[in-house]
């Protein structure tokens, strides 16, 4: 069994939104939702964190510090695009500065559509993030075990 | 045969001081998640999370951090070894401050500037709890004396007294609960290492630790706070059964106490907790030991 399920760290990047999502990110985090059921605690390090979720759509500006965070983060690690504008660009795709999706800078695991996304959506992309971590963390394992013979 | 004792003692903290720990982490969060009113997660949820960071892959910045949280580790379960097989109470506590220096090295060589300044606040906070957990050492071998005759900083000595050392340490005790919130890194004190990210700039001390040495940092404090916890019971034991009775009661209560200061007092800046820290030893220290002294 692999223990990355059971306490997924999140870290919470907004890169141009307009908060709408980042306010619903948080709101997944208060008691009314209450993550930390799962394990789920909000870090503010990418070096402890185990999922990325990313706010917004990916400019010029925010490019170099997303792909930055996702370097930074230790393997096993998984990526949710949290809201339209983190999937595809949204109603901001067609801007003159505007790169699209977070797709465009790093893999993204799971999206999580929706103007606003809404807590539960997060949740569940998050539970979904989850089960990659999971095959991720055995597939770590299974090339360390392989690298020890 | 004393250092028999210890290496027996050390053993046996390093199977049960992590346990024990990881369960009171466990109560922590749960009490924690109720004062807020929410469910929270499951008792062994810091178990899950250092499992976890033990299964994450290697990148330290250098290979000198993690030896050095490894001595710290070391260093702290000897300080638990000494003190739960009934050793010197000072050496205890010169040896887990060794392990704090320790801890604070680990962050300081890895050159982040965000680990700087956690390391740099830790240093502050050794500075701030230090003279009140001498005082400690000292009332509570003091107190041996005024009811033996014999000055001895022995933890098992305490076993052998026809009364608990807190009758005569009233003061000390309380400037200890106050260095306490420090040493168990709760807020308002929390300013090198907080347990919630809303706080913190980055992650103080642990910045550049990930993985096997963050999991390391996690094992190392739930074993600090097994050994404050025991602190606090020490001066509530005397020649009775009952008296480790009490001792765990009031340490529960004293623990639950921590949780709820934690949730309901905002980060202080470190002048304050510097100057509040000294002027509680001060006050607390000096008059209790003066009076040992007068009287």
């Amino acid at each position: 069994m692999a223990f990355a399920s059971k306490s997924p760290w999140v870290i919470h990047y907004d890169g141009s939104s307009c908060n709408g999502c980042d306010i619903e990110v948080l709101a997944a985090l208060c008691p009314g939702y209450d993550v930390e059921r799962f394990g789920i605690i909000n870090t503010g390090n990418p070096k402890h964190a185990d999922i990325f979720l990313v706010t917004g759509s990916v400019n010029e500006q925010n490019k170099a510090v997303i792909r930055e965070i996702y370097d930074q983060m230790v393997e096993p690690k998984v990526v949710v695009a949290c809201g339209i504008c983190a999937c595809t660009g949204g109603i901001f795709h067609d801007c003159y500065n505007v790169l699209g999706g977070v797709d465009s800078v790093i893999p993204v695991d799971v999206y999580a559509p929706g103007c606003a996304v809404c807590p539960e959506n997060i949740i569940d992309a998050v539970v979904q993030g989850v089960a990659v971590l999971d095959e991720k963390s055995k597939a770590l394992k299974k090339k360390r075990k392989e690298a020890a013979l | 045969m004393d250092l028999f004792y210890v290496l027996v003692g050390t053993v046996v903290f390093a199977v049960g001081g992590p346990v024990l720990g990881c369960l009171l982490a466990g109560i922590d969060r749960k009490v924690t998640a109720r004062m807020q009113g929410r469910v929270g997660p499951s008792l062994l949820q810091p178990y899950y999370d250092v499992r976890k960071l033990l299964e994450k892959d290697r990148v330290a910045v250098n290979s000198s951090e993690e030896v050095y949280v490894a001595t710290a580790l070391v260093f702290t379960l000897l300080a638990g070894g000494i003190f739960f097989s009934g050793g010197n109470l000072l050496l205890c506590v010169f040896v887990v401050t060794l392990s704090a220096l320790f801890f604070i090295v680990a962050a300081w060589c890895t050159r982040s500037p965000y680990a700087e300044v956690g390391a740099s606040r830790e240093t502050l906070q050794v500075m701030a709890y230090e003279p009140m957990v001498l005082f400690m050492a000292i009332g509570y071998a003091l107190g041996i004396a005024s009811m033996t005759g014999f000055l001895s900083f022995d933890v098992r000595a305490a076993f052998y007294m026809p009364a608990p050392v807190i009758l005569s340490n009233v003061l000390v005790f309380a400037g200890l609960l106050f260095v306490l919130t420090i040493k168990l890194r709760k807020s308002p004190f929390d300013l090198s290492y907080s347990h919630h990210a809303h706080q913190e700039l980055v992650k103080g001390v642990t910045t550049e630790m990930s993985g096997r040495t963050l999991a390391m940092v996690e094992i190392i404090h739930w074993c600090e706070n097994v050994l404050f916890l025991g602190w606090v019971g020490l001066f509530f034991i005397w020649n009775s059964a009952a008296s480790i009775l009490l001792a765990l009661a009031v340490v529960a209560a004293v623990y639950f106490l921590e949780i709820w200061i934690d949730n309901n007092f905002a980060r202080v800046k470190w002048q304050a907790m510097l100057k509040g820290a000294w002027v509680v030893a001060l006050v607390a220290g000096v008059v209790n030991i003066g009076a040992f002294v007068v009287l």
